[in-house]
């Protein structure tokens, strides 16, 4: 069953289309994850879903069309980036949404009490909202949401603004809490991590338009386009050449060296993109044996350390992007001008169809 | 030197004693002003949330209108009024000329500009997210907009706090539309004018000082209450 769908959705501002999406389903108990780029129009596609803003386009909740907003918003929940609460005691913010709906003061008070609970936020029940923390007001921002027992939940880049372990603590308590509760779920984010942290299925939306829809593992290691693997964070972007492919493996020439990957490629063209995620190439010091398949001599012309990562740029006949830990880099004294072996795995990298720009002649 | 001195002691006088005229005074102004100031915070804050809170064509005329309504000259008001309720005047078969309710209505078209402008400044000053994430708990205009003017109360008190001051310590419009009848529409600015005109000076004092415990008095009371929710 779908808990919600929306065909043929537009979204215009000062008579410019800024969202345009042809269909966009969410099943019951889904985390639909909107991952994109800032100004992508991830936060107006919400807005729209949730019936807050105007729209074109057909919207369904539980198939039948949406006719009602103010009764569809009373079955939904939405937390937007900041808590947004008001002036008033935890408890009371927590309950605010059934107060608006008219519950009993007793049994929205229960229901507030167990959403605060479930967020671990029980505690800080009789205190003035304004006095807490930024961590500790999202969560009753989320609790307030929860309490509705909604059909449907929308959270639009809900860990922003957040430091990173009060982020990271909060994405796992939020996981827990939506796999628990079975709510479906439409989160906006434009964090990489947070997507692969929490999504069912990640529909990214670039330029107002949803570029490709699927599984977190299908979108992250089979992006659609450039574009995608760009922003999924595929670095290795690599014009090649079909030398040969077979049912088991296509060989392909990269700069100067022979690549083998085990996906065919795309309609049978000759001319691809090889795509390689960073993450997937491993870099040692000496080679494990001389059998081994796309392991390259490798020189580092540059290191960049990024957080608790390192980005090493590497010249292996063709440029390669890798990803090691700052121990690693260390260990292996992965400095410029270093002499390593970099390798990645057949099954890793993704083949899209390539046109050669023209030389204009 | 030796004036002011006397006029410090007949005021000290008349405080204590508790001078019938007036307390006759300083409460006709508290009924006055505070009647003007109820009726302008009662249909200000709708108005004022209607002009911070919606988008209409001409809106900005509006609010220039209500800013210049902040600033008009009570003599002017008085005079408006006296003009619609004098005896000859469009409103003149209601009486209403030299009576308290004719005071009140010159001081409410000064106070409800000070209550509109206010508002519409404090419901703009709320976070549109906020109004948002109210239609997205599900509520209705009304729920939101009762939500937002508690969510601004302190600003809103800082309204009624301005709306009182304008009118306490107007004379001018009193003055044209009550025309200072003792024991009626005499209050405490009135009764200065006409105590230093006579050069009681004592009495004029006396009635200053009251003024100001007034005015102090209320002003500490909201003040008193704004602050106690930002503790």
């Amino acid at each position: 069953m779908t808990a919600l769908e929306a065909r043929d959705l537009v979204v215009e501002r000062d008579g410019r289309e800024v969202v345009r999406v042809d269909e966009l389903q969410l099943a019951e108990r889904e985390i639909l994850v909107v991952l994109g780029p800032n100004g992508a129009g991830k936060t107006t596609l919400l807005l729209a879903l949730a019936t807050l803003i105007p729209a074109r386009g057909t919207l369904r909740a539980d198939g039948a069309e949406i006719a009602d907003p103010l009764a569809f918003r009373r079955r939904i929940g939405v937390v937007f980036q900041r808590p947004l609460l008001l002036d008033r005691s935890v408890r009371d913010n927590a309950a605010l949404g059934l107060t608006l709906r008219g519950v009993s003061r007793d049994e929205s008070d229960r229901a507030a009490l167990s959403a605060l609970e479930r967020l671990g936020v029980e505690k800080l029940a009789d205190r003035r909202a304004t006095r807490l923390s930024g961590g500790e007001a999202q969560r009753v921002a989320i609790a307030r949401a929860l309490a509705l027992s909604p059909e449907i939940l929308f959270l639009d880049e809900p860990f922003n603004g957040l430091d990173t372990p009060t982020r990271r603590a909060l994405v796992t308590d939020i996981g827990r809490v939506l796999r628990d509760s079975g709510v479906a779920t439409i989160l906006v984010t434009h964090d990489r991590d947070e997507a692969l942290a929490l999504a069912d299925r990640v529909a990214v939306l670039m330029g107002g338009r949803v570029r490709q829809q699927g599984s977190a593992d299908d979108v992250f290691s089979r992006p659609v386009d450039e574009n995608v693997a760009a922003f999924v964070g595929v670095e290795n972007v690599l014009p090649a050449t079909v030398e040969r492919s077979t049912d088991e493996m296509t060989l392909l020439r990269v700069g100067s060296a022979l690549v083998s990957v085990t996906e065919q490629p795309p309609d049978g063209a000759t001319a691809v993109l090889l795509l390689i995620t960073p993450d997937d190439v491993v870099i040692a010091r000496a080679r494990g044996s001389s059998s081994e398949r796309n392991a390259f001599d490798a020189r580092i012309t540059r290191v960049e350390t990024i957080g608790r990562r390192v980005r090493l740029t590497l010249d292996c006949g063709f440029p390669l992007v890798a990803h090691v830990t700052r121990q690693s880099a260390r260990e292996l004294g992965l400095d410029e001008g270093a002499s390593v072996i970099a390798s990645f795995k057949a099954t890793g990298p993704h083949l899209l169809p390539h046109q050669p720009k023209s030389t204009g002649n | 030197m030796e004036l002011i001195v006397d006029g410090l002691g007949e005021a000290i006088r008349r405080l204590v004693t508790l001078d019938p005229e007036l307390r006759e005074a300083a409460a006709t102004s508290l009924v006055v002003s505070g009647s003007a100031t109820l009726l302008a915070l009662a249909s200000g804050i709708p108005l004022g949330a209607m002009l911070g809170l919606t988008r209409f064509r001409g809106r900005t005329l509006v609010l220039s209108l209500v800013n210049t309504g902040m600033g008009l000259p009570p003599v002017v008001v008085g005079l408006v009024v006296a003009l619609l309720v004098y005896r000859s005047g469009p409103l003149g078969g209601a009486g209403l000329y030299c009576t308290r309710p004719a005071m009140v209505a010159a001081q409410y078209l000064l106070a409800a500009p000070e209550v509109i402008g206010l508002t519409a400044i404090a419901m703009q000053s709320v976070d549109p997210m906020l109004r948002l994430q109210l239609t997205a708990l599900g509520a209705t205009a009304l729920q939101s907009l009762v939500i937002l003017v508690r969510e601004t109360r302190l600003l809103l008190l800082s309204a009624a706090m301005a709306a009182f001051g304008a009118v306490i310590s107007e004379i001018g419009a009193s003055l044209m539309t009550g025309c200072n009848l003792k024991g009626d529409t005499r209050i405490l600015t009135t009764l200065i004018v006409l105590d230093t005109g006579a050069g009681n000076f004592g009495g004029a004092i006396a009635l200053a000082i009251v003024l100001l415990i007034v005015v102090f008095a209320v002003n500490g009371l909201t003040t008193w209450a704004q602050q106690r929710r930002t503790a």
